[in-house]
């Protein structure tokens, strides 16, 4: 089990710095590819939760496909490839003083609800027994399928938003 | 400091939330503001995965599943958007798109 604190301290401490990067980095580019190391630090985080088909999709929806999204927007909005000074706001210390305060609360109420709750054996990556990916179609197939279908609809409708609103031609 | 908390999941997915919520603050960059948005979704989803592990329950790995397919819709959205502002502006400055300050 110390393995797992291992493993989970370590793609922990890369998911913040990364994180941290990706809100200050002066260069756009960079900032993305930042953010690609953060989604495969939480693809780490999932796995470790024996939760492989959710870090499976993150890996094909988040890393293969919205990532590809950010960058045509960088450069379809002609954004500095390098370093750019007005990339933050002067007021950036708002923000921060907003996010510090936020981490103190959540962080005393997390620690004052959930303490040292330790996770379920079964539910943990070492001892976990075969794979959930079969438990989580039939879920999604039986219990939540209006919410499946719902999530299609809205989906294709913001297929057909994005397209309407990015033509150029527009009648 | 044997066993994984169920704390030391929600503690990173609290400190991502935060990261985000200051890079969405602070960022002026409209792109910039996009991505700080991905960092905070996915701290929610970190959570919906912890939770769903500590009560055994498949609904977690289910939620997350939904909340990155909204992503992704968010995203293509958000994108068409700013390029939109791009196109008439010039410009994703947040600061620039100000035709609705009094």
């Amino acid at each position: 089990m110390v393995a797992q604190n291992l493993f989970f301290y370590a793609f922990a401490a890369l998911i913040v710095a990364a994180a941290v990067a990706v809100v200050t980095t002066r260069n756009v580019v960079r900032a993305a590819l930042y953010l690609v190391t953060v989604f495969a630090g939480v693809v780490a985080q999932y796995l470790l939760l024996a939760a492989e088909f959710v870090a499976v999709t993150q890996i094909l929806v988040y890393i293969g496909a919205i990532m590809v999204l950010m960058l045509f927007g960088i450069m379809l909005t002609r954004a500095r490839i390098g370093r750019d000074v007005a990339l933050t706001h002067d007021t950036r210390w708002m923000g921060l003083i907003t996010a510090l305060a936020l981490a103190g609360v959540m962080g005393y109420a997390l620690v004052d609800a959930f303490g040292d709750d330790p996770l379920p054996h079964d539910t943990q990556v070492a001892t976990v027994a075969g794979s959930n990916t079969a438990t989580v179609s039939d879920a999604i197939f039986s219990q939540y399928l209006i919410p499946f279908e719902v999530v299609s609809v809205l989906l294709l409708a913001a297929l057909v938003g994005a397209i309407v609103l990015a033509r150029k031609d527009r009648a | 400091m044997d066993d994984l908390l169920l704390n030391q999941f929600l503690l990173l997915g609290a400190v991502l939330f935060c990261i985000g919520v200051y890079g969405v603050l602070s960022r002026r960059n409209a792109v910039m503001v996009l991505m700080s948005i991905e960092l905070v979704l996915n701290a929610v989803n970190i959570n919906l995965i912890a939770f769903g592990a500590m009560n055994q329950n498949i609904a977690g790995a289910v939620f997350a599943l939904f909340v990155i397919a909204i992503a992704a819709a968010e995203v293509g959205v958000g994108l068409a958007i700013i390029l939109i502002i791009y196109r008439n502006r010039h410009s994703v400055d947040l600061n620039d798109v100000d035709a609705m300050k009094g």
